[in-house]
């Protein structure tokens, strides 16, 4: 192997040089010890991990989010596909989420997609659990009533029904959660 | 100079049919490379790019069999832009020009038209074979000319195309004169499926040893078609979650009892579990299993069923059979050869238990001596596990591990995995492929350089910390042909510092690595025999016109390789050869 005789702004001879020695050994350390990112550019969902091989006792590297990185797992598009079909299909020909309401003794299951918007799925909520939500309206929420609907997303969070269009709804929830008073006030009245 | 004449020669080599025997027969030579070359039958091309329809058919006049592979590897992972390239048209027509007497067309990573299919069936008298893999870019329609067209017929195989249904008639298309059926495989096709066209087709074709439906073909129509072709060897099934009515059940059993031929297994992308246990009279005989689309399936069905299996030498499976799972594998499978163990969680969205770890891998190596070839997801690693199952299996030709959490480090000791793929390495020295993956620091592409001496192709994503990684592997690893690479900080000096290496590679990918563009121009200037692909997230044309300053921008994505053509003329605008 020749190096490439240069040494500019594209190539760094240092790094070309191969010792004898391990990584971590000597003043290859020192590179080492660097923290490499190998994701700067804030196209990527990955973040920084500091790699320090020379550490004793356990290091914690952050946890990476649970953001999906492009192309990861390496699983085929078309298994990823067939396998997606079936959790969805599995659901019974339906996308049936939790209900629960707090103060009821017990939770109940809907089809989110008998309902084709918001105004049907309410109504029928509430004759479920028979409360009232009032009226929506973009600025206030949910005025003149005590109950707000809400739901877990995907990513794990507590969101306030009808923000988002229908079809995202329907596709990012996981359980509603109708709350009730005190607990209900911070996210249902003019936010 | 020759001692036989030039047919005896020829009659020679007719023995010889593995690719690169013949590649090196051709080199000995100017005669034999001319015998050779003329008497050719089968032509395997690694990237369609390296070479052009005209030269190939100016080479080998005599060609009969012809494999080609289009996008690269990492195309399955939707990092290569849908319009990327890989067109199969330019082949056919120069092929058909030709008047090749082209029998056998095998791709991969390709796109194909109905316009192309069509050209195919009615250019080609005695074609006899088209398999299909993971292409895309036609329809039934298509398939129809296929069927309608190549009187001789006898494998049609799609395994895992993305093909427009348009739930046509095509298997009606087939002409009832149509009886060399060997291979039929339309398990990826969506649609709905005519079921009695299908019937007589598979009752008029004896010769008929591996079937593979589609989904949509239900239980009675599966039972009727083992009943008429108990000859199977190779069959796939459909999707069946409804549990069979006792009658249902009895009879298909029944039909399955008869299929004493049959020795491979797949399908089942839905299965409820009485179904699973009609087969169960076959599962002696069976050496190879594919189970990983029942997603549904739950681990102890799956592992009631493999302990029947204890003929099996190939295995391919979902996590859900757990740890326990593969225990039972271990002890029931002997003749196990090849594994794979898929994701089912692919969101990683259950708090899943049941998913395959360190302990499942161990019991496998431990349990199976004949395992060369396995790919691995898991959730977790050590490098105890990885140098035990190093020590069990020194065999591996294959070895592809998936941690799926990225930079995930030895879960007991938090360290890198490093020590356990050297000990993989180290020991396996028949190592044609490897997939890293894990917390992963230079040291291991140390070790890969020094030890992989027959490494092929070099799977790495999020690992490394400085060139020297590269450098390493390019380095030690003689012979290397693949290497791909993602997320890694691998920059222009490691891939500039030996041009040399790429003519003795097909192709390398990189990509969120940190060369740049002012580096790859560097290289492509350096070695014009390479084509130097960049691939943009935006499909901006305007790459070249950009100033001196962007020459430090990184590149998102690289896909070089080798050829005697030049620059590809269809490239679309996303892609910028140097």
């Amino acid at each position: 192997m020749e190096n490439v005789g240069v040494c500019d702004e594209f190539v760094n001879l240092k790094a070309t040089e191969l010792r004898l020695g391990l990584p971590g050994t000597e003043d290859g350390g020192e590179e080492e010890r660097q923290k490499v990112s190998c994701c700067k550019s804030n196209k990527r969902a990955f973040p920084e991990t500091e790699k320090d091989i020379e550490s004793t006792g356990k290091t914690k590297p952050a946890s990476p989010p649970k953001a999906q990185i492009v192309g990861w797992p390496p699983v085929r598009s078309y298994r990823k596909n067939n396998i997606q079909t079936k959790k969805n299909e599995s659901e019974g020909q339906g996308m049936y989420v939790k209900v629960s309401m707090d103060g009821a003794p017990y939770l109940r299951k809907i089809d989110l997609t008998v309902y084709k918007q918001y105004p049907e799925l309410m109504k029928s909520l509430e004759n479920m659990f028979k409360f009232s939500v009032g009226e929506y309206c973009e600025r206030e929420r949910y005025k003149g009533s005590e109950f707000v609907p809400t739901y877990e997303d995907k990513d794990g969070d507590w969101m306030l029904v009808g923000d988002v269009p229908w079809e995202m709804f329907v596709s990012s929830c996981k359980r509603l959660r109708i709350m009730k008073g005190s607990e209900a006030k911070g996210l249902g009245c003019g936010v | 100079m020759n001692y036989f004449p030039d047919e005896v020669i020829e009659h020679i080599f007719d023995f010889i049919s593995s690719h690169k025997d013949r590649n090196s027969i051709s080199l000995v030579s100017k005669s034999w490379h001319k015998i050779e070359r003329c008497s050719r039958k089968r032509v395997f091309i690694g990237n369609c790019y390296a070479i052009n329809p005209e030269r190939l058919i100016q080479r080998f006049p005599s060609l009969r069999s012809l494999t080609l592979k289009g996008k690269p590897h990492f195309a399955d992972f939707n990092l290569v832009p849908h319009e990327w390239g890989g067109f199969v048209h330019p082949w056919i027509v120069a092929l058909a020009k030709a008047r090749v007497g082209l029998e056998e067309l095998r791709l991969k990573r390709m796109v194909v038209s109905d316009e192309s299919l069509e050209l195919l069936s009615r250019s080609f008298s005695s074609f006899k074979s088209l398999v299909l893999v993971s292409c895309e870019g036609f329809t039934t329609d298509g398939l129809a000319s296929v069927a309608a067209n190549c009187r001789h017929l006898r494998e049609l195989d799609l395994q895992e195309n993305e093909i427009d249904d348009h739930r046509g008639q095509w298997l009606n298309c087939f002409p009832e004169s149509s009886t060399a059926l060997t291979s039929l495989n339309f398990s990826c096709l969506k649609g709905e499926t005519n079921l009695a066209a299908l019937e007589r087709l598979v009752a008029r074709s004896p010769n008929l040893e591996s079937l593979k439906v589609n989904r949509a073909v239900p239980l009675d129509a599966l039972t009727r078609l083992m009943s008429c072709a108990p000859q199977l060897v190779d069959l796939g099934v459909g999707s069946y979650e409804n549990e069979p009515d006792q009658e249902s059940f009895m009879k298909l059993m029944a039909a399955i009892k008869k299929c004493t031929e049959l020795r491979s297994l797949s399908g089942f992308s839905e299965v409820a579990p009485l179904c699973l246990t009609a087969f169960y009279p076959i599962c002696q005989n069976l050496t190879s299993l594919n189970l990983s689309y029942a997603a549904e399936i739950q681990g102890n069905h799956l592992i009631r069923f493999i302990q029947f299996c204890k003929r099996l030498q190939r295995l391919w499976i979902l996590d859900s059979i757990g740890d326990k799972g593969l225990e039972v594998v271990a002890s029931t499978c002997k003749e196990l050869q090849e594994l794979r163990v898929f994701p089912s969680d692919l969101h990683d969205e259950e708090d899943n238990d049941t998913a395959v770890t360190e302990i499942g891998l161990v019991a496998i190596s431990a349990g199976c001596p004949k395992l060369h070839s396995i790919l691995y997801f898991c959730k977790q690693m050590t490098n105890a596990a990885l140098i035990t199952v190093a020590k069990n299996c020194p065999n591996f030709i294959r070895f592809r591990l998936c941690i799926l959490e990225p930079n995930k480090p030895d879960h007991t000791t938090s360290q890198s995995l490093d020590e356990g793929f050297g000990a993989i390495v180290q020991a396996c020295k028949g190592l044609r492929r490897l997939s890293v993956s894990g917390l992963l620091t230079d040291k291991v592409f140390l070790y890969i350089g020094m030890y992989a001496e027959q490494l092929e192709m070099l799977s790495i994503a999020f690992a490394g910390d400085t060139d020297k990684g590269m450098l390493y592997v390019l380095n030690g690893c003689k012979k290397m042909r693949k290497l791909e690479i993602r997320d890694s900080p691998f920059g222009n000096a490691a891939l500039l510092a030996d041009v040399d290496k790429y003519r003795t590679m097909r192709s390398l990918w990189m990509s969120s690595c940190e060369v740049t563009l002012g580096g790859c121009k560097r290289l492509a200037r350096n070695a014009p025999w390479l084509n130097v692909e960049i691939i943009n997230e935006n499909e901006n044309n305007d790459v070249m016109e950009r100033n001196e300053e962007d020459e430090r921008e990184k590149v998102d994505r690289l896909y070089l390789y080798r050829t005697v053509v030049g620059a590809r003329k269809d490239a679309p605008p996303c892609v910028t050869i140097l």
